[in-house]
């Protein structure tokens, strides 16, 4: 298996060097997004051009971006039906899974990247998802890992964006990618792909700041760092508040 | 208006928040209860990490509980001294439910057993309660309306040692049964992660034999204190009590709390134990039906830590 991959690498190697041909400037609507009080999702404009110094070759060429939000272990449990009632039974620990994925290409995955290539550039989402195999204690992984996507796609943490980049004249293209208002702070890292014929001819990363701001920072490191202030703070506001509001209807009753 | 909260990490409108806040807080001036079992679920519908919502309705709670109390306090329905008596069962119960929680914890499915025991507590008092009012509203009825005095309970309880007089109460039986009442509460409080209101109740009217009108007072009373208790130990073990979350909610449940109080005060004694006893019911027929119900999506998703 090794020895194929290496063989592989060498055949790819004259494209990498091909690839210096084709290069990508980027531009970002924002590269911070500043999650404030009112935060409900954001859209992130990402537009850029192919420099290149010789003449455009015959393969059309594709555009895939991927934007990938910050990893961390997840747990999936599975329902099963035991003593007539639905139950957690079976747990996979998932070692590294991004809280957020998003997949845009300029046509459907299938035809614009090789299968070869997804492997070894990690594009598509199931290849971000890491299991560690020494703690599962049965058979088939994959399903649990298909149920994550799933779960994650249906509330719109992980997309697929097919034919969503539109590419001008083999050199401009764009897309906008959809952040979610349930988006986890972090660094988010977005990745430029190009593609002819299916393989990668040249790629271009950079990082998207995902930061919670005013009140919101202040409250998060509060409760975080001065947990038992936090505590007696929630309680006080809570009594002021039950208090407060029976004084000001008996006033109302009464006045 | 959508807002972020900060620790539940989601966007939500403002105004369900303040709906949701209000619904219960009606229902716990109402019947006394915290509202605890309603509010956590509802929580989870609209998005909320099941984490957060535990802990952020506790604080919830002791405000709604707080402004229930005072209008009841005016009305000179609490029963201080009942109160201070379960209170000092109810704390050392629910002490001793953090150890039995965290040890169930350590062995997994606290999950189903937290559900398993909302169903058959909240299926037997609800029955229990349902068929006892209803027979009382008969009785009412065939009396023309004019309840016949209950004859005073003469039982084991009343043989026991320590009595004290419980003078709002007009009572005078033994420490014994409150506390342990108080006890048993705090316990099954600390394991469902609830107040325990909604098992406080038909305790202190079946069991201790206090009147309807200063149960209700009474409970809010003791729930104030174990709320707070589980708030102040979520807020430092697992930093989850979302502040803005609380008060979305508690603005609405404070204010709901002042309309049921008055509503609560109008309503027949018997009406409202029937009204409880139908809530109580339907929330357990709820969650027997997820147990029971092939569920659509046989995954889900957990942060580990959260749950270890």
């Amino acid at each position: 298996m090794i020895r194929f991959l290496l063989l592989l690498l060498l055949m790819f190697t004259p494209l990498q060097a091909m690839a210096e041909d084709e290069e990508i400037v980027l531009g970002l609507s924002q590269n911070r997004v500043a999650i404030t009080a009112r935060f409900d999702g954001s859209d992130i404009l990402l537009f850029g051009a192919v420099k290149r110094e010789s003449p455009i070759p015959d393969d059309p060429l594709e555009v895939i971006v991927t934007v990938e939000g910050p990893s961390g272990p997840l747990l999936i449990r599975r329902k099963e039906r035991r003593f007539g009632i639905w139950i957690n039974s079976k747990v996979l620990e998932v070692d590294s899974a991004p809280a957020f994925y998003a997949v845009a290409s300029s046509g459907p995955l299938s035809e614009v990247l090789e299968r070869i290539e997804n492997e070894r550039y990690n594009i598509t989402v199931d290849r971000n998802i890491q299991t560690v195999t020494s703690t599962v204690e049965f058979g088939n992984t994959k399903e649990f890992s298909t149920a994550l996507v799933r779960i994650q796609q249906e509330n719109n943490s992980y997309q697929v964006l097919e034919n969503a980049v539109v590419v001008d004249q083999q050199t401009l293209f764009r897309t906008s990618i959809s952040l979610p208002s349930n988006l986890t702070e972090g660094d988010y890292q977005a990745r430029i792909f190009l593609t002819r014929g299916g393989s990668v001819i040249s790629q271009f990363t950079t990082t998207i700041d995902v930061r919670k701001v005013g009140l919101e920072r202040f409250l998060y490191n509060l409760a975080h760092e001065h947990a038992p202030i936090y505590g007696i703070l929630s309680l006080v506001i809570a009594v002021v508040a039950g208090w407060g509001a029976s004084a000001a209807f008996r006033l109302i009753r009464e006045g | 208006m959508n807002i972020y909260l900060p620790i539940a990490e989601v966007s939500v409108n403002a105004f369900l928040l303040f709906g949701l806040g209000g619904i219960v807080g009606i229902l716990s001036g109402i019947f006394g209860v915290g509202g605890g079992f309603l509010i956590t679920p509802l929580l989870f519908f609209v998005g909320i990490p099941p984490a957060v919502a535990v802990a952020t309705s506790a604080n919830q709670i002791v405000a709604s509980s707080v402004s229930g109390l005072m209008a009841h306090l005016r009305r000179k329905t609490v029963d201080l001294k009942m109160g201070y008596v379960l209170l000092a069962g109810g704390m050392a119960g629910s002490g001793i439910g953090v150890v039995v929680f965290n040890y169930l914890r350590s062995l997994g499915q606290v999950d189903l057993l937290v559900r398993l025991c909302y169903v058959v507590f909240l299926g037997i008092i609800g029955a229990l309660m349902f068929v006892e009012s209803l027979r009382a509203i008969q009785r009412a009825r065939k009396a023309g309306g004019v309840v016949p005095k209950k004859r005073k309970q003469r039982n084991w309880i009343h043989a026991l040692p320590f009595k004290m007089r419980f003078r709002t109460s007009s009572l005078y039986i033994s420490a014994i049964p409150p506390l342990i009442v108080g006890f048993a509460v705090g316990l099954l409080a600390a394991i469902m992660g609830v107040g325990g209101g909604f098992i406080m109740v038909p305790a202190m009217i079946y069991i201790l034999g206090m009147p309807t009108k200063v149960v209700v007072g009474t409970s809010l009373f003791q729930i104030i204190f174990v709320a707070g208790f589980t708030t102040l130990l979520h807020a430092i073990t697992n930093n989850t009590v979302d502040l803005p979350l609380a008060l979305f909610l508690l603005i609405g449940g404070v204010i709901g709390a002042q309309v049921g109080t008055s509503i609560g005060v109008k309503l027949k004694a018997e009406m409202l134990r029937v009204l409880l006893a139908l809530l109580v019911l339907s929330v357990c027929g709820k969650i027997a039906l997820e147990l029971l119900i092939e569920p659509s999506e046989l995954y889900s998703l957990a942060q580990p830590g959260a749950e270890k």
